[in-house]
């Protein structure tokens, strides 16, 4: 009778299997698994830097959570809007909790997104064969900036009000058919119930939907081409007798281990935030946000979030608001023809000259302090200073084809380090 | 025969289909682009407003709402109006060629009666409502500032009939509504009929 308990089992595991066939001769369940985890081989050789891929995907299914619930107590009408966030933040159980998960983030993910980016600068993941990862990643990223712009309206405070004037303004300073397009945008002649109502349509349901799908044919394109690793070389060129990279270990469960642990580090810092400074003394929530929207009067000092402020500093930059503009939207659109401005065949930092490895430092340094830049309020130094580092942005690219071309590299080694 | 050029009649139907099925997908696309536009109700909410002057002091303003824009009314003292003159050399537009206003406006003091300035409270940058800084030289707009409105958002600048300065990021002047008086105290701000 010793054997009862083990044959119990032992039916159940049978029943499982039978179910898994079952599906797998209707769904590629097994397929899927094997594909994507299980038989997905990535560099063993990682660092930090290759983390924050994993922290976005776990913003993303934050956001959507929060998002969905804050909807059932949001009324998305330009009467309504500021007091059912009030209503949320004072009388909906957790409702602060919430919101506040939310808030942070937008912020967050941010933050993550421009980490993970900026990872790819540092080991050539742009590079050939992962041109399109990197584009279908910069598709992800404008989304992500359109998610932000449109939620960030919904709250209906004053500096949603005129943070939306603003962008959706910006659109005017196209020729011949600007004022029409801002106008079309909003759906009335300012910023209104109508236009409110709209961008919640946008937040909550077109811009999720894209986002989500495009995140799936990102890492679909990620997991046909393989990952990238810190030494910048195909683990593909070197694979075992069983047809796996000698160097790559499977995506489950070794790498989703060492996730879990990254996204618990995330998740403390994040805690900290959310918990201790929700409003991070008015970089997450603008302090002009806390009063309702008034269609007379732009708050005194006017600055989008902070993820938006490197941008802003590059319009205000220039004394011309079509020029503004342009370089702008151009300083976004560059990014995207990165693979192919940069000449250089080593895609790891590791090996390349130490002239790429001053440009890219500048070019953090430039990023940074435009984004500090636009945060102040346009008077003394600071438009002067912002048209200097605006110039450095942009020579960071234009200038890539040259001084890519013939760098001196170090040799790249055919196995990965670590 | 000519040498075929492996056009068939399968083509053409493929090809037919497709440019039907485009032009079909572009008008299903009208209403749904169409109704971005501003609605009826939204066109309907544009009735002109009226605003008392007896009550608003020399060298001070006041805003009124019409379309959900600030409209400024500037009661301008003589010293005001003098600033005018002088500055026509630090202007884009001193003489509102480009810039938005009715005929009856447009004119060294662009009002209809020199003392009262009305404006649309709307920068021609990105539409943030400028701020009134009448107030001459202060510290941060600098020695050589002579009273006007300021924009918070990124810094252009306007003098006291609201014609924007150079280097600053707005093309235009603030632009100045159809007005007109109903009688010695009152202006109606939006009606398209002008004074005469």
């Amino acid at each position: 009778m010793a054997s009862t308990e083990a044959d119990v089992f032992d039916r159940l595991g049978r029943g499982l299997s039978a179910l898994g066939a079952w599906i797998d001769d209707r769904f590629p369940m097994t397929k899927l698994i094997k594909e994507h985890a299980t038989e997905y081989y990535a560099s063993k050789n990682f660092n930090f830097w290759y983390g924050f891929g994993v922290i976005a995907t776990f913003v993303l299914v934050l956001q959507l959570v929060t998002g969905i619930f804050l909807t059932m107590n949001y009324k998305p009408a330009s009467a309504d809007a500021f007091a059912s966030v009030e209503y949320i933040m004072r009388d909906v159980e957790w409702g602060w909790l919430i919101r506040y998960l939310h808030s942070t983030g937008a912020s967050a993910f941010f933050i993550v997104v421009y980490l993970h980016m900026f990872r790819g600068l540092l080991y050539g993941s742009y590079k050939k064969p992962r041109e399109l990862v990197w584009i279908i990643g910069m598709f992800i990223y404008l989304s992500l900036m359109a998610e932000a712009f449109f939620g960030y309206l919904l709250p209906w405070g004053n500096m949603s009000y005129w943070g939306a004037q603003v962008i959706v303004s910006l659109f005017g300073a196209v020729p011949v058919i600007g004022n029409d397009l801002a106008e079309w945008i909003r759906g009335d002649f300012y910023i209104s119930d109508i236009t409110l109502n709209r961008f919640f349509a946008f937040h909550v349901i077109a811009v999720p939907l894209l986002l989500v799908a495009l995140v799936v044919v990102h890492i679909m394109a990620l997991h046909e081409v393989g990952s990238n690793n810190p030494d910048g070389i195909e683990i593909k060129e070197h694979k075992g007798p069983d047809g796996h990279p000698i160097d790559g270990v499977a995506f489950h469960p070794y790498h989703t281990s060492k996730d879990l642990v990254i996204v618990i580090v995330f998740l403390i810092l994040f805690s900290a935030a959310v918990f201790f400074a929700p409003d991070m003394g008015g970089y997450f929530l603008e302090h002009a946000n806390f009063e309702p929207a008034d269609q007379l009067r732009t708050p005194e000092h006017i600055a989008p979030v902070w993820y938006f402020t490197p941008f802003y500093a590059i319009l205000r930059a220039v004394p011309n608001k079509l020029v503004g503009v342009a370089l702008m939207g151009s300083a976004v659109l560059l990014l995207f023809f990165l693979p192919w401005l940069d000449r250089c065949r080593v895609k790891s930092i590791r090996y390349r000259s130490w002239i790429y490895k001053l440009a890219l430092m500048g070019f953090a340094i430039t990023f940074v302090a435009l984004g500090y830049l636009g945060l102040q309020p346009a008077t003394g130094a600071v438009p002067r200073l912002s048209l200097v580092f605006t110039i450095l942005y942009f020579a960071f690219f234009a200038l890539m084809p040259f001084y890519t071309r013939n760098e001196k590299t170090k040799p790249v080694p055919t196995r990965v380090t670590w | 025969m000519a040498e075929s050029t492996g056009f068939t009649r399968r083509h053409f139907l493929t090809v037919a289909t497709v440019v039907t099925g485009a032009a079909g997908a572009i008008a299903t696309a009208v209403p749904f682009v169409a109704s971005f536009k501003p609605s009826a109700r939204a066109q309907a909410l544009g009735a002109p407003v009226t605003v008392d002057i007896s009550k608003l002091e020399p060298g001070a303003m006041t805003r009124v709402e019409r379309r959900g824009r600030a409209i400024f009314v500037v009661n301008r003292t003589e010293e005001m109006l003098g600033t005018l003159a002088k500055d026509a050399d630090r202007l884009k537009d001193p003489d509102s060629e480009d810039s938005t206003q009715p005929e009856d406006a447009k004119n060294e003091h662009r009002s209809v009666r020199p003392q009262f300035l009305v404006l649309e409270g709307v920068c021609t940058h990105l539409g943030c409502a400028p701020m009134a800084r009448f107030e001459v030289a202060p510290a941060d707009l600098g020695a050589d500032w002579p009273g006007g409105f300021y924009c918070p958002c990124h810094g252009s600048k306007f003098d006291l009939a609201g014609r924007v300065f150079m280097g600053v990021p707005a093309p235009l002047n603030l632009p100045v509504p159809p007005y007109r008086y109903i009688n010695d105290n009152t202006i109606l701000i939006g009606s398209e009929t002008g004074n005469s």
